[in-house]
C-alpha cells in the first residue's frame, strides 16, 4: 500500500475521501504496480472473479424461480427452462458456469505450483485460497442438489455419508445434517440456504485474497522479488485490466460454446430424471471436478480412512508452504521440480479418470498407486527435493538481467507460454 | 509447449475412453434435423411425433410438465392456435371447485397441462406389471445417448438369444440397459396413419416421435442454436478490438504481451 | 502528420472497443431484467371464462382473473336508473354507464379501487355502489368514482359474452 497520501484532483472528492477513503482505494487498484512479465496464466484470477460474480448474479435469478421443496423443485427447475423468460439461458449459465468455474480454478492452483506463488511472502494467500477452493467443493455440491434429480439425490446421500464415518458421533452427525433419516426435504432446504450464502462467503475471502496480493504484490514467472513500482512493474490499470479482458474473452468463447452448443455435456443424463429415494442410478459419479477426490476416497479400502485420505487430499495443501523447502519459486529455474510437477499434473488427470470408472479390477489398481503417488509428491519428494536439487542460476531483475545464458532462456519460455496458451484457447 | 499438448491429448484421450466406455451396443444413427450448430426442429416431423405420442405412447406415458399452448408455440409443431384449442378440447381435464363445491370435468384449455394416463405412480405401476413407464417430457435428456438412444430403443426388439430366459411380460432389446425391459414393442408400420400422408413405416415413426421428444426436452433448442451463433460472433468482434486496443496499450513497454 | 494519423486510429480502435463492450453488457443484462416479465405459463392463463347462469338480480360474484378480483354484478333495473340518472357534470371522472357495459343489466369491472388497488366493499357508501375502507372511496352502481381520494372510476376490462350465460374476460 504504497499510496497511502493520494490526495484528490477536486474539492468534493477531498472532502468525500476525507471521510471515507474510497478513491485512494480507487487509486490503489489503479495504479497497482504489476510485474510486467506476467504471462497468461495470471490472467486466471480476473477470470475467476468474473466466474464468481456471473454465479452470483445468475444464482440470484435462478432463486427469483427456484422452489426448495422436494415435491417441486424438479417442476421448478423445468418451469425455469420452460416458461421463464431467458430462463434456460441463465439456468445454463449457472450450470455450466460451475464447471468453468473450477477449471478456471483448478488453472489458477496449478499456476501457483509451477511458479511457486504459494512461497513466503505468500503464505496467507495461498491458504486463503484453499479456504476458497473448499466453499466452492461445498457450494457446488449443494447447488448440484437443488434441481431434485437422482444424481442430487444420490449425491447428497453419498457425500452426506461421508460423515457417518466418524467414529462415535458420525451417525449423529449424519441425522443431522440430513434433518431426518434420510436426505429428505428439510436436507433440501438447508442446502439451498447454504447454497445461497457461500458465495458470499467466498466474496469475503475474495477480498481478503486480494488484499493479501496487494500487500508484497504478485509473484511473476521469473519468480524473483521485484521492486515496487519500478522499471519491471506497470500500472494494473490499463495495462492488466485489458490483458486481463483479452484472456476473459477467449475464456468467454469456450464458456459460450458450451452454454449454447452443448449445455449438458459436462452433466449427468440421470439428473434429469426426478429424485427416487427407491432406486439408485447404475453409476453414481460426482461432477467431473470432484473426480480426483472422488477416485482418493474409493481406492481406500476402509471407510473412515478412505474419507480421511480424502479430506486429507486438500487439507495436505494448507502445508504446502512449508513442505516445499526450496528457496527458489519458479519452476523455470528448478530443472528437477519442473518434471514432478508434470508427473503430478499427468496423476492429478488419471485420478480424475479413474474417478469416473467403477471402482474395480485395473482402475482400481491404478487409483490406488495414483494416490500413494499423490501423497508422496507432497510429502516426501517436495521436502527432499528442496534440498538437494541444484537450481539454475536466477536473475537479479526481470528486465536487466544480470546472466545473460538465463535471461535469454527465461525470456524464450516466457514467449513460448504466450503462443501455447493463444494457442490452445484460440 | 510439448509438455501441454502432451497433457492436452491424454485428456481428451481419457475423455473419449471414459465417453464410449460404456456403450456396448453401438447405437443406431439416423439424420436428426437439430444437430449442428443451425440445428432446427423439422416442424412436419414434430407434428406427426406428437401424433404418433398421442395415439401410441400417451396410453402409458405421461408428459406432465408439456401443456397445450406449447404444441403452437414457435420452435416446437407450431400447430396453428386453432389447430392446438382443438387438440387441447379434446381432453377432459378435472377442474374445481365449482360454486357448490363439486370437482368437475370440462374440456381442456391451451393453458391446461396434457393430460395423464394415470392417475399417480403407483397407478401407473399397477397397470404395468410393476414398472413405471417413464413420464416423457424431458425423456431426451435423462438418457445417456439422448435421441439416438430412444430411436434405438425403439427398433431394437429383437429375439432373445438362447442364454437369455425371459419371464413373462419381458421384452429383449438390444439398446436397453440389462437388455430386458417391460414395455411391449411399441411400433408397427402402418400403426397410425399419418394424416400428412407419409408412410408410417416403423423407422418413420421412431423418427418423428423422438424428434418430438427431444423437442419437449429442450423446447427452446432452435433460439439457442440462434443466439449462441450471435454471441460467438460477437465475442470474437470483440477479442479482435480489444486484442487490437491492448497492443496499442502494451506498445508503451517494450515488454511483449 | 503522420502521428496525427497514428493518433486517430488509436482513438478510433479504443472507441470502437469500448462501444462494443458496452453493447455486449446491455444485451446481457437484459435476459436478467426480463425474467422478471410475466413468463409464458402466467401469460397463457391471461382469459377466463365465468358461467353467470345462477346469479339473480341485484347479487354480484367476483372471480378472479390475472390475479385479481372481477366484480360481476347482475343489477336490478332500479340500480340501472340510478347509474343513468347522473348527469356528467357530476363526475369526478366522466363516463357514461351506457360505455361502462355491453348489457345494462351487467356490470363487470375490476374489483380494485383505483387510488391504491384495495378491494372495495359492495352495496356500501353514500352511492349504494361500493365503498372502499381503506381511504373511504365512494362509488356509484356504475362502479364510478363519486366521493373520496380515487382519481379515477374503476377500470372495465375487456370481456365478452360467448353466450347468454357465460362471459369471458380477458
Amino acid at each position: 500500500m504504497s499510496d497511502n497520501n493520494y490526495t484528490p484532483p477536486s474539492k468534493i472528492g477531498k472532502w468525500f475521501n476525507d471521510r471515507l477513503p474510497l478513491l485512494t482505494l480507487a487509486n490503489h487498484l489503479t495504479d497497482y504496480p504489476t510485474p510486467k512479465n506476467l504471462n497468461y496464466w495470471w490472467t486466471f484470477g480476473g477470470i475467476l472473479t468474473f466466474c464468481l460474480i456471473t454465479q452470483i448474479v445468475t444464482g440470484l435469478v435462478l432463486a427469483m424461480h427456484y422452489i426448495a421443496d422436494t415435491k417441486l423443485a424438479f417442476a421448478s427447475v423445468e418451469h425455469i427452462m420452460r416458461d421463464v423468460n431467458y430462463g434456460w439461458l441463465i439456468r445454463y449459465v449457472h450450470a455450466n458456469g460451475a464447471s468453468m468455474f473450477f477449471l478456471a480454478v483448478y488453472i489458477h492452483i496449478f499456476r501457483s505450483l509451477f511458479y511457486g506463488s504459494y512461497k513466503s511472502p505468500r503464505e496467507i494467500i495461498w491458504i486463503l485460497g484453499i479456504i476458497i477452493y473448499l466453499l466452492m467443493m461445498a457450494a457446488a455440491f449443494m447447488g448440484y442438489v437443488l434441481p431434485w434429480g437422482q444424481m442430487s439425490y444420490w449425491g447428497a446421500t453419498v457425500i452426506t455419508n461421508l460423515f457417518s464415518a466418524i467414529p462415535l458421533i458420525g451417525e449423529g452427525i449424519t441425522t443431522w445434517l440430513w434433518g431426518g433419516y434420510s436426505v429428505d426435504n428439510p436436507t433440501l432446504t438447508r442446502f439451498y440456504a447454504l447454497h445461497y450464502l457461500i458465495p458470499f462467503l467466498i466474496l469475503g475471502l475474495v477480498v481478503l485474497h486480494i488484499w493479501a496480493l496487494h500487500v508484497p504484490g504478485n509473484n511473476n514467472p521469473v519468480g524473483i522479488e521485484i521492486k515496487k513500482p519500478s522499471n519491471d512493474t506497470v500500472p494494473f490499470h490499463p495495462y492488466i485490466v485489458i490483458k486481463d479482458a483479452f484472456a476473459l474473452l477467449l475464456f468467454l468463447i469456450i464458456f459460450a460454446f458450451f452454454v449454447f452448443y452443448t449445455p449438458n455435456i459436462l452433466g449427468h443424463a440421470d439428473n434429469y430424471i426426478e429424485a427416487n429415494p427407491l432406486v439408485t442410478p447404475a453409476h453414481i459419479v460426482p461432477e467431473w471436478y470432484l473426480l480426483p477426490f472422488y477416485a482418493i476416497l474409493r481406492s481406500v479400502p476402509d471407510k473412515l480412512m478412505g474419507v480421511v485420505a480424502m479430506f486429507s487430499a486438500i487439507l495436505i495443501l494448507v502445508a504446502l508452504p512449508w513442505l516445499d523447502t526450496s528457496k527458489v519459486r519458479s519452476a523455470i529455474f528448478r530443472p528437477l521440480y519442473k518434471q514432478f510437477y508434470w508427473i503430478l499434473v499427468i496423476d492429478v488427470l488419471i485420478l480424475g479418470y479413474v474417478g469416473a470408472m467403477p471402482a474395480e479390477g485395473l482402475y482400481l489398481l491404478v487409483a490406488r498407486v495414483a494416490t500413494a503417488y499423490y501423497f508422496i509428491h507432497f510429502l516426501i519428494i517436495l521436502p527432499v527435493l528442496g534440498l538437494t536439487e541444484k537450481t539454475n542460476p536466477i536473475p537479479l531483475s526481470i528486465s536487466e538481467p544480470v546472466l545473460a545464458g538465463t535471461a535469454m532462456a527465461t525470456r524464450s519460455t516466457g514467449e513460448d507460454k504466450i503462443e501455447s496458451k493463444l494457442k490452445s484457447l484460440g | 509447449m510439448k509438455k501441454l499438448t502432451a497433457i492436452l491429448l491424454l485428456s481428451i484421450l481419457l475423455f473419449q475412453n471414459y465417453a464410449l466406455s460404456e456403450d456396448t451396443e453401438k447405437l443406431l444413427k439416423t439424420d436428426w434435423s437439430f444437430k449442428g450448430l443451425f440445428g432446427k426442429y423439422d416442424r412436419a416431423a414434430l407434428q406427426r411425433g406428437y401424433q404418433v405420442y398421442t395415439e401410441v405412447c400417451a396410453a402409458c406415458h405421461s408428459m406432465q410438465y408439456l401443456s397445450y399452448r406449447n404444441l403452437a408455440e414457435p420452435g416446437g409443431p407450431e400447430f396453428s392456435q386453432e389447430e392446438a384449442k382443438v387438440i387441447a378440447a379434446g381432453f377432459e381435464v378435472l377442474d374445481g371447485p365449482n360454486s357448490d363445491g363439486e370437482m368437475f370435468m370440462r374440456p381442456a384449455k391451451l393453458s391446461d397441462k396434457f393430460v395423464m394416463p394415470y392417475d399417480n405412480v403407483e397407478a401407473a405401476k399397477a397397470a404395468n406389471g410393476g414398472a413405471y413407464p417413464p413420464d416423457m417430457s424431458v425423456l431426451a435428456k435423462a438418457r445417456k445417448g439422448g435421441a439416438d438412444y430412444i430411436y434405438s430403443l425403439l427398433l431394437g426388439y429383437d429375439d432373445p438369444p438362447a442364454d437369455i430366459i425371459l419371464d413373462d411380460g419381458v421384452y429383449y432389446n438390444k439398446f436397453m440397459y440389462g437388455n430386458k425391459i417391460k414395455m411391449p414393442v411399441p411400433l408397427s408400420d402402418d400403426l397410425v396413419e399419418y394424416n400428412d400422408g407419409t408412410e408410417a413405416t416403423e423407422e418413420q415413426m421412431a423418427k418423428d416421435v423422438t424428434s418430438f421428444l427431444m423437442w419437449s426436452a429442450e423446447p427452446h433448442l432452435e433460439t439457442r442454436h440462434k443466439t449462441g451463433f450471435r454471441v460467438i460472433i460477437y465475442l470474437i468482434i470483440l477479442t479482435i478490438l480489444v486484442y487490437l486496443t491492448m497492443k496499442k496499450i502494451w506498445s508503451r513497454v517494450e515488454t511483449k504481451v | 502528420m503522420s502521428d496525427k494519423k497514428q493518433k486517430n486510429r488509436r482513438d478510433f480502435i479504443f472507441t470502437a472497443t469500448a462501444t462494443a463492450g458496452a453493447v455486449g453488457v446491455g444485451a446481457a443484462v437484459w435476459p436478467l431484467v426480463d425474467q422478471m416479465n410475466p413468463d409464458a405459463s402466467v401469460k397463457a392463463l391471461a382469459s377466463t371464462e365465468v358461467d353467470i347462469s345462477s346469479v339473480k338480480p341485484g347479487q354480484s360474484i367476483t372471480v378472479v382473473w390475472r390475479g385479481k378480483p372481477v366484480f360481476i354484478k347482475r343489477r336490478t333495473q332500479e340500480e340501472i336508473d340510478k347509474a343513468r340518472s347522473v348527469s356528467l357534470d357530476e363526475l369526478k371522472h366522466p363516463e357514461k354507464d351506457e360505455d361502462r357495459v355491453k348489457n345494462a343489466e351487467w356490470l363487470v369491472m375490476l374489483g380494485i379501487c383505483t387510488h391504491l388497488g384495495c378491494v372495495p366493499l359492495s352495496d356500501k357508501g353514500e352511492y349504494d355502489g361500493w365503498f372502499c375502507p381503506c381511504h373511504g372511496s365512494h362509488y356509484d352502481t356504475s362502479g364510478r368514482i363519486r366521493k373520496g381520494p380515487a382519481p379515477i372510476n374503476m377500470e372495465v376490462p375487456e370481456y365478452v359474452f360467448l353466450d347468454e350465460n357465460t362471459i369471458k374476460i380477458g
